[in-house]
């Protein structure tokens, strides 16, 4: 993923976000966007993350974070607790993402996802003339060391989202440096969504 | 830098003491018993600013004492100049606890009102007296407030109780390896200990100072702590099954090289510390229970400090899901706190040795506390 796609979908985030909000960043990373809403919104962040060193970093940022494996659940956070969970390129990564989303909207009185569109155009024509699986700059792994478990389109996010009765709020959808409006399933490489139950 | 050198020569730590609680202000302990006067042996390393801001209190394990810092000091690795804990910006202060035996009135200590030592007559003291103490200790610096306060096991444990004691006299707190309250597995080693050192003929009721001391019982009360603080794998990569070369030509000797060091520590242990104390402190941390008569969600409700817990993943004498317990108790009452779980081989003993980690993640979080970053700065 490109730093411009990033800088956008984290602009997006947010501008989503309300001001002086509890946050759950669930696979906080370095904790890069967490700063950033501290910073912009004086929000209440607190991140989960199961690297080390990640945790680190996080903690030398003064941020709040929490070494944890998502795929075991938010057992510790009550329903409603939180105003907005984030789970941005972390759904593709965990085991079971329909737990995850679900465990988020538990939590969460609203929910932010972001992943990889896998049906991005250049995806596509790798996979059409090539014959061969993707490798991007938002799929920037081999299929034998990639930490993506699943791989999953916008189409495919609203479609489930539609079918588990979630409501879609807002949507983004980003390419390189641009907000994409016109078939993003085509056009955008990552989506956001803006989720509430 | 050199300029500072030269101001600062080197100089070895000395411990030094407090003696507070002078009859008819003694202290009164949890028990409801009074005890003074009490002196306390610490050592601090560093230099307290003018705003007496920059101050961190260590807080020692079961058998630790005063000397953290400096040449064998127990946490030598990560306290000093340009350490995890920088004695070039803090002040750091570490005493050792009430009803020890390394310069602090315990057991051991003579009694005024006798001349003799104490004995069993030493009133039971607990983590709440420790820290009572060491309130004491840091109203004598005039400090108003801790940067922050740090320790692992039973040091964890004056962590959390300051942090229910005295909730807003600091800024952060970093309970390390520790828990809330012992579990039954836990008292129950402790008590093994306990029973080997008074099942020692030469213990006699705790009456055995200036006669011959229960070494035998102590020490095999340190052997059995010894396992408890390592791990399969730690030992297994320590000593194997290799042997001994001295053996003795005696059927059970200690051949197997992890005897001779169960051996070694527990006779090293003896020559410094008392048996008396180590009932005494066996038995405060077993009785300790922060949540005595609380929920999880109230017991740090006033609290406003910055916390980050440390588990060690091989620790199975305090394993990680004491430390979440405590994580969550923080994050019901709204304060701030970081979990991280090291992974380590070590077992117990890591947070005396994983002091890379521990460098990286105390040296980290105390720069972001003292420079007021993260949330609501």
């Amino acid at each position: 993923m490109t730093k411009q796609t990033h800088r956008i979908e984290h602009r997006v985030i947010s501008d989503w976000v309300s001001f002086g909000a509890s946050i759950l960043d669930l696979g906080c990373g370095d904790g890069e966007l967490l700063s950033l809403l501290v910073r912009n919104k004086q929000v209440y962040a607190q991140g989960v993350e199961i690297s080390d060193q990640s945790i680190q970093t996080c903690v030398a940022a003064g941020l709040n974070v929490y070494q944890q494996d998502i795929d075991i659940g938010l057992t510790e956070y009550s329903d409603n607790s939180v105003d907005f969970v984030i789970l941005n390129q972390t759904l593709q990564q965990v085991r079971k993402p329909d737990f995850a989303i679900k465990e988020a909207l538990r939590v969460g009185k609203k929910v932010i996802v972001g992943f990889p569109n896998f049906c991005y155009i250049t995806d596509r024509f790798q996979i059409f003339f090539r014959g061969k699986v993707p490798v991007s700059p938002s799929l920037p792994y081999e299929w034998y060391d990639t930490p993506n478990l699943h791989f999953l389109s916008i189409a495919d996010f609203k479609e489930y989202c539609k079918k588990s009765d979630i409501t879609v709020e807002d949507e983004a959808f980003i390419s390189n440096s641009y907000r994409v409006n016109f078939l993003p399933n085509l056009f955008a490489e990552v989506g956001l969504f803006l989720l509430s139950k | 830098m050199e300029a500072r050198k030269l101001i600062t020569p080197k100089q070895p730590p000395q411990t030094q003491k407090f003696t507070f609680a002078q009859p008819p202000d003694e202290l009164t302990l949890e028990s409801g018993e009074k005890l003074g006067p009490i002196t306390l042996a610490y050592e601090t390393y560093g230099t307290l600013n003018q705003e007496k801001s920059n101050a961190i209190l260590v807080l020692h394990a079961l058998s630790g004492d005063a000397h953290a810092a400096g040449q064998g000091g127990w946490w030598e690795k990560l306290i000093g100049p340009g350490k995890g804990i920088d004695t070039d910006k803090y002040f750091v202060i570490c005493s050792n606890v009430i009803g020890g035996c390394q310069g602090s009135t315990g057991p051991s200590s003579i009694n005024p009102q006798t001349g003799k030592p104490f004995g069993l007559s030493f009133p039971l003291i607990s983590i709440r007296d420790m820290i009572e103490a060491q309130r004491n200790l840091v109203d004598s610096f005039g400090i108003e407030k801790l940067l922050a306060i740090v320790g692992g096991s039973m040091g964890g444990m004056q962590v959390l109780q300051w942090m229910g004691s005295y909730p807003k006299r600091i800024r952060s707190a970093i309970p390390i390896a520790t828990t809330m309250k012992h579990t039954p597995q836990q008292i129950a080693f402790n008590e093994v200990g306990r029973q080997a050192v008074m099942s020692d003929p030469d213990w006699t009721k705790g009456d055995y100072y200036g006669i011959t001391s229960p070494a035998k019982g102590l020490a095999l009360a340190r052997m059995i702590g010894h396992i408890t603080y390592m791990s399969d794998v730690s030992m297994t990569e320590k000593f194997g099954r290799r042997t001994r070369a001295d053996k003795e030509p005696f059927k059970f000797s200690a051949d197997f090289e992890v005897e001779g060091y169960l051996h070694y520590r527990g006779d090293n242990f003896v020559k410094r510390f008392d048996a008396n104390s180590y009932l005494y402190i066996t038995k405060a941390i077993d009785n300790f229970n922060l949540l005595n008569g609380h929920g999880l969600a109230d017991i740090f409700e006033k609290l406003k400090a910055k916390v980050l817990v440390l588990a060690f993943k091989s620790d199975w004498l305090y394993p990680a899901y004491q430390s979440q317990e405590i994580v969550k108790a923080c994050k019901l009452a709204g304060v701030e706190a970081s979990y991280c779980e090291i992974n380590s081989t070590y077992g117990h003993d890591a947070f005396l040795l994983e002091t890379t980690q521990e460098t990286q993640l105390i040296g980290g979080f105390l720069k972001a506390v003292s420079n007021g970053n993260g949330n609501y700065s």
